[in-house]
């Protein structure tokens, strides 16, 4: 039933009039248009919804929005500071580390996150991290290329 | 229309045949063009590879009925690009802006490419078959060639000096001293002048290009790692209602009986009914969902083929193919020392671009327009004529660049539902289909049957090829191998599911049969793999990629311990490609890991390398689903398997390190590339698998539980 629920998405407190069931993901999409958070499979299968809650990637589409209330959620949106990129942003516009984009805020977060517990994650590492996030276009092989930019332990630049 | 493009808009392009409506006549250009200066290509030079029109002339021309795309530069001196492509991950966006920049001589932030709207963009058939690159770039860079000489010649009229002096800088127009100087905008200032592309016009040899050929960033990226970027998903009108469909219990299922009344009496909510159609539309996604599912509905399924009896069906249902022989067959089997006959069997699999079908509907004064992500905005327009019974003029579709299609986005039902429920609730709707809805309601690349039946000399001349190959579809079913007889057929069939494009579309399944049963040939005469390829091959771009591909694999080097190795060559929509492949397999698990994938491509002269690789990486990945695991499972018109936690695609710990050979020939036309790098890894893996374990795979996927034989 219709509860109101006080958030805290990238940074700004806000309160927002819904189901407490009702999936962060759509509270995110449909209510406070921040639609760079993606739908994909509604079964935390493919990353496309990652966001940071407290800094950890979680699966939206499968988070009920009253289990994040008053905790810090970090979207795509939230990336960008005073008009400059993140460098996982920078990274993957320096890897062409994607082609249709659509699973790229998924990605970008996901990676956030591992890089925030781990900051120079091993190639191994990183596929293990990112092994819940699917890419249809097959960028991933540019997607590690672009966190070990972000990281610092890319070896080379990307052709 | 010419032959080699009947050959590549086969059957499974296009569902309702197409009809030609170059609908984007001279009339609406008129209304659309207001000032400044525009260059138009006619829709027969995009056909054609022959230009056609007129040359040489000054001043207005008639503007021809057929109009393909146009460059249009206005009076602030913005270069606008007309196209009715689609933007889908392909990146021609940037492709396009390169080309268009290049002949122009302007900066590419100077240049907007607007794309796949009815309203505004000329009549294109769609985005398929890898022809933005063959067709649509060089005809853009003669409508910005002629554009810079049009300009030329203005500016030299302004000067009274002659052109030839004048030049371009900087996307500034300069005389021979640069002692005076124009902008685009200045040039164009007052200007009313329409023509239409000259056929003599000169474009830039690949070998001189300076802005094609260089690996540009795709141009509006920053939209899309900031979250920017708008999808069909993401838009949102004012008033707009969210959608939900009940769906049928199977495919084809009739319905027999339902109540509506709860989620009537739900408020904001509106069941639309027609005919088996129930829709609702509420207010908010959660509302939609509890309507959707408060309706009880019963239906009639007829009994239909599963998996386990699909290839038999499809055999049983074939139809007589078209025999178009070349030498004997039989004569070549009489000559031949050894003999083979083998079947070969591929499976349904689904496309699953991350952004689902979705649509935003919106009726305006009896006039409709729909935003939805498809790769034929014009088929998708005619199909909602057909639906509504309302003229193609009072419809527009309009794509954002789109979530990815990989040839699955080329109907429009998602846009015709949405559509239905925008009319019954008088308010805009937005309809995005669910994963589910994705894997029950969309189309799969056909399934097959191939069988093949051929004769080998020892030294390795295969002397007989008869191919046929059942339902799956005709592309890549040619040979660019040199054999001296064969007969090569396709054979309709009925499908179980409903079936469509895909990347590649059966190009990958005949390649996968051609190149295992090459493989096998190769086995039986014991010669190495390479070498009987090699024995059969005379075309020299064949030759090149496969030689590319085994150099960089380091194929004459010693194998290495535990790993097989596998490799196929091809060609297909322009262009060719090898394929060489190393594999190993767990020996507890049997579980086949692709340790190393070497691909070389030729597609001509390249337009911009960084994309053209990543595209090949791409496909490469994308094909080791295809290759591997993913196989849709259904039964009695119901898909089984239609979940990402049920279909297994393929993820980053699938990855093989990969590395791409291109081989740029800057003497030849620039072929597409979306597509062709994708056929080749199936037969490369199967032949490696069969290297390491001596089992010889011939079924798409090849092994979804592994190699449970193997140790």
């Amino acid at each position: 039933m219709p509860n109101v629920t006080s958030l805290n998405v990238n940074g700004k407190k806000l309160r927002v009039d819904v189901d407490s069931q009702t999936p962060l993901l759509y509270v995110l999409r449909d209510y406070l248009n921040l639609t760079g958070t993606k739908y994909g499979c509604g079964e935390a299968k493919c990353g496309a919804c990652t966001v940071l809650i407290e800094g950890q990637a979680m699966r939206s589409c499968v988070t009920p929005v009253s289990r994040v209330s008053d905790k810090q959620i970090t979207t795509i949106e939230g990336m960008e500071q005073d008009g400059k990129l993140h460098p996982l942003q920078e990274a993957f516009l320096k890897a062409d580390a994607l082609q249709c984009g659509y699973c790229t805020s998924g990605m970008i977060m996901a990676a956030a996150a591992l890089l925030k517990k781990n900051a120079k994650p091993s190639r191994d590492e990183i596929v293990k991290h990112m092994d819940a996030n699917v890419c249809r276009c097959g960028t991933y092989p540019r997607i590690v290329k672009a966190i070990e930019i972000a990281s610092g332990t890319a070896k080379e630049v990307a052709e | 229309m010419n032959d080699d493009l009947e050959l590549e808009l086969e059957r499974y392009e296009l569902f309702a045949g197409p009809t030609y409506n170059f609908n984007f006549n001279r009339r609406q250009f008129l209304k659309a063009f207001s000032g400044g200066i525009a260059l138009i290509v006619p829709v027969t030079n995009l056909i054609a590879h022959q230009d056609q029109g007129e040359s040489g002339r000054r001043g207005n021309e008639r503007v021809p009925d057929d109009i393909g795309a146009w460059i249009h530069i206005d009076e602030k001196g913005t270069v606008s690009v007309f196209t009715g492509k689609v933007e889908i991950g392909q990146n021609i966006r940037t492709s396009l802006t390169q080309a268009v920049a290049e002949e122009l001589h302007v900066p590419l932030d100077t240049i907007r490419i607007v794309m796949a709207d009815t309203d505004l963009t000329p009549f294109d058939l769609g985005t398929f078959g890898s022809l933005t690159t063959p067709r649509m770039a060089p005809q853009l860079r003669k409508a910005a060639a002629a554009a810079r000489e049009t300009l030329i010649a203005l500016a030299a009229e302004q000067w009274k000096v002659e052109p030839a002096s004048v030049r371009i800088m900087n996307a500034r127009f300069v005389n021979h001293d640069a002692s005076k100087s124009l902008t685009l905008a200045e040039v164009a200032k007052g200007q009313k002048l329409v023509k239409t592309i000259p056929t003599d016009i000169a474009i830039t040899a690949a070998k001189d290009w300076t802005v094609a050929g260089t690996p540009v960033p795709k141009v509006d990226g920053r939209d899309f790692v900031t979250g920017k970027h708008q999808y069909t998903t993401d838009l949102r009108r004012e008033g707009m209602l969210y959608g939900r469909i009940v769906r049928p219990s199977a495919l084809e299922a009739k319905l027999v009986s339902s109540d509506t009344k709860a989620a009537e009496a739900m408020p904001g909510v509106v069941v639309v009914r027609d005919g088996d159609f129930i829709g609702v539309v509420a207010p908010n996604r959660e509302t939609a969902i509890r309507a959707e599912k408060a309706i009880a509905v019963h239906w009639q399924a007829p009994g239909q083929p599963g998996n386990d009896e699909l290839y038999a069906y499809l055999k049983k249902n074939a139809e007589a193919g078209r025999a178009r022989p070349v030498g004997s067959v039989a004569d070549g089997m009489a000559t031949a020392d050894k003999k083979l006959s083998q079947t070969y069997n591929i499976a349904y699999i689904a496309h699953a671009p991350l952004e689902p079908r979705a649509a935003v509907a919106e009726w305006t004064d009896g006039k409709l327009t729909v935003w939805t992500g498809t790769q034929r905005p014009f088929g998708v327009r005619e199909e909602l004529a057909e639906a509504f019974h309302i003229p193609q003029e009072k419809i527009r579709v309009i794509v954002p660049d789109t979530g990815s299609g990989y040839g699955g986005k080329h109907t429009g039902e998602c846009a015709i539902e949405a559509a239905r429920l925008a009319r019954a609730s008088g308010k805009p709707v937005k309809l995005v289909w669910t994963r589910e809805e994705e894997f029950n309601w969309a189309y799969f690349r056909p399934a097959g049957v191939i069988e093949v039946n051929s004769g080998v000399k020892n030294d390795g001349a295969v002397t007989a090829w008869e191919f046929h190959n059942y339902n799956s579809g005709g592309s890549g079913i040619q040979v660019k191998y040199d054999f001296p007889n064969h007969d090569i057929q396709f054979h309709n069939s009925k499908s179980p599911l409903r079936q469509g494009s895909y990347r590649g579309l059966a190009a990958t399944a005949n390649h996968f049969a051609r190149e295992v049963h090459m493989d096998e040939l190769a086995q039986l005469v014991n010669m190495d793999p390479v070498q009987f390829r090699l024995k059969n091959i005379k075309d020299a771009r064949l030759k090149a990629v496969l030689e590319a591909a085994a150099d960089k694999f380091g194929w004459s080097r010693k194998k290495t311990d535990g790993r097989g190795r596998g490799i196929a060559c091809g060609f297909e929509k322009g262009s060719y490609i090898a394929t060489a492949s190393e594999v190993s397999v767990d020996a507890k698990t049997g579980r086949v890991k692709i340790e190393r994938v070497v691909e070389s491509f030729e597609c001509g002269a390249i337009v911009n390398q960084l994309h053209l690789h990543n595209q090949v990486e791409g496909a490469v990945v994308q094909a080791i689903g295809g290759a591997l695991f993913e196989n849709i499972q259904f039964k009695n018109g119901q898909i089984l398997n239609g979940k990402f936690s049920q279909y297994r695609l393929p993820r980053f710990s699938d990855m093989p390190v990969i590395e791409v050979v291109l081989v740029d020939r800057k003497d030849l036309p620039s072929a597409g590339a979306g597509e062709t790098p994708i056929v080749g890894l199936a037969p490369a893996i199967s032949n490696a698998i069969f290297d390491l374990t001596n089992v010889r795979l011939r079924s798409l996927p090849l092994a979804p539980e592994g190699i449970v034989s193997h140790g």
